[in-house]
């Protein structure tokens, strides 16, 4: 099968801002001038009240800059009252972040023992412009976005949260991908005196936990490298300091704690795919046509849930994000490509 | 008659002991402890403490040869009723709280999922076992009731394969397990069962 690898000069129809999208900035940026002038009085980092009850992090002075500089709300649900953001506890007290254990609750117990300053991300492979970054330098250039995505477990439950951070298509951009580049293949850190998981001689994971993504899904304008959330920086257990979110794809493919971003030519092999081929594919796209071999993925739990209320909601194609990204697998069998 | 009431507070004690840990999870649902997904949290949680009555109830008969103490006999069906009891109410949440009850998703799933088929079969195995471990059972089956609760050990099987095919990532809770379901049945084994008597001597003397 001949696939086309468009070049990241190339410009898609999914790098048009939606419209909905550009209104929606242009209202937030009017909103914001009055909220910004009240902000500068109070000296306060947060730009939002939406995060007044958010327990304050340990952000280094240059994230805590970042952060102040946002751009809030630039990718909002197009139905708030459906897509209601998740409470931060749930968002921080319930995570697969196998590194630290593998109940929900681990890693939440046990991230603490990531020392994530200083940081320092590799980019390599593809590129001209490759190197050792300092996390700072590296976030530098870009403006840091808040954007409020669904995120669908391959579990089958679902949250809804406020991201901070940089579009993907930036970094790969300053990078400079040469005409080899395919795609983009991410690697989590390795180092079992800081996390507990890698150090268990039963885990069927081969560390680095290792993701991948096809270079136009990388340069597509929804895919976020996301350094905090809720106003504030990444909790441990969310995946600190930096992270991959792709929200039209399973919450596996969102790999954290990166210290390692290479342009390949072939097609990496990512983690679940290399432990379990026939459940987990290298798309990963949310898809409720395609079962999971054990379970169904027609419907999800939105989170948090309560014992009367599953809160079972059906299943959107590509999560819901099928405008801007469906036309990426054009042509493709998504049944043969889960 | 003080050996009785002896025996019947060690019975109600072993009862207030089971039920405990559905009362703590129930309630730290109840205080929102529970996270985000409680009913979740109860299903896991259930199943493997049904697991824990199942391992239990099959280490009764090896403790009971080791120190012959009649204790362990006297609560061995009450825990296998445990054990039924945990399994139906890790089915009830499965079906109440992560299937909401729909009762067309829970058809297409028994069918498509195998560790939900061995789970069930296991369920029922463990209600047979449960509807037969009255004395009218027993006398009526006589000779046939014991091969027939030796389905217990097939039980034991069965749960630790619908736990394996569970598992995403770490197989180190569940090799633990299955560790402790080897230890437990390799006291069955002939040679071990007949020494088991003798290491008790041992230990009195």
């Amino acid at each position: 099968m001949l696939i086309k690898i468009a070049k990241p000069s190339d410009l898609h129809e999914s790098d048009v801002t939606p419209e909905s999208i550009y209104l929606s900035r242009r209202r937030f940026m009017g909103g914001m001038a009055g909220l910004g002038a009240g902000l500068a009085l109070s000296g306060h980092v947060r730009a939002n009240e939406d995060y007044s009850d958010v327990p304050e992090g340990d952000a280094p002075a240059w994230l805590k800059e970042k952060i102040s500089d946002t751009q809030w709300r630039a990718i909002t649900p197009s139905d708030p009252d459906k897509d209601k953001i998740a409470p931060f506890d749930d968002a921080s007290g319930y995570n697969n972040f196998f590194e630290f254990g593998t109940d929900k609750r681990d890693p939440a117990r046990h991230a603490g023992s990531l020392e994530t300053q200083p940081w320092s991300v590799v980019v390599d492979g593809e590129v001209n412009n490759g190197g050792r970054f300092a996390l700072e330098d590296f976030a530098k250039p870009s403006q840091f976005e808040e954007r409020i995505y669904r995120l669908r477990c391959v579990e089958a439950w679902s949250m809804v949260i406020p991201w901070l951070g940089i579009p993907l298509a930036e970094v790969i951009r300053r990078a400079d991908p040469t005409s080899k580049a395919k795609y983009v293949r991410f690697e989590t850190l390795v180092d079992p005196e800081q996390m507990r998981g890698q150090r268990s001689s039963f885990s069927i994971i081969d560390w680095p936990y290792v993701e991948g993504l096809r270079l136009d899904e990388a340069m597509n304008p929804l895919t976020l490298l996301a350094m905090g959330m809720y106003g504030r920086e990444l909790p441990n257990q969310n995946g600190a300091p930096l992270r991959l979110v792709v929200p039209w794809k399973y919450g596996f493919k969102s790999i954290k704690s990166i210290v390692r971003i290479s342009l390949v030519e072939e097609q990496p092999v990512n983690s679940w795919q290399r432990i379990a081929a026939d459940e987990y594919g290298f798309y990963a796209n949310v898809n409720p046509q395609v079962d999971h071999p054990r379970w169904s993925q027609a419907t999800e739990r939105r989170l948090p849930n309560s014992l009367f209320n599953a809160n079972t909601i059906d299943t959107q194609m590509f999560n819901g994000y099928a405008d801007e990204v469906a036309e990426l697998y054009a042509g493709m069998d998504l049944r043969k490509h889960y | 008659m003080a050996a009785p009431r002896v025996w019947l507070l060690w019975r109600i004690g072993v009862f207030l002991a089971a039920l405990a840990p559905l009362v703590f999870w129930g309630w730290q649902v109840a205080i929102n402890a529970a996270g985000p997904e409680p009913g979740n949290y109860l299903l896991l949680n259930i199943g493997i403490g049904g697991l824990w009555m199942l391992l239990l109830t099959l280490s009764l008969t090896p403790l009971t040869k080791l120190t012959r103490w009649k204790g362990f006999a006297l609560i061995r069906r009450q825990l296998g009723l445990w054990t039924l009891a945990y399994a139906t109410l890790h089915m009830l949440s499965y079906a109440l709280f992560i299937l909401g009850l729909n009762w067309a998703l829970l058809g297409s799933e028994l069918v498509k999922r195998p560790y939900i088929i061995v789970g069930m079969i296991a369920l029922i195995g463990l209600a047979v076992l449960g509807a037969t471990s009255n004395r009218w059972s027993m006398r009526r089956l006589g000779k046939r009731w014991k091969p027939l609760h030796k389905f217990a050990y097939v039980i034991l099987g069965l749960v630790l394969l619908h736990f394996f095919w569970v598992v995403r990532a770490d197989m180190q809770e569940w090799a633990m397990y299955a560790a402790i379901a080897t230890l437990v049945m390799a006291t069955r084994l002939p040679p071990v069962a007949r020494t088991l008597p003798k290491l008790r001597y041992r230990l009195s003397r």
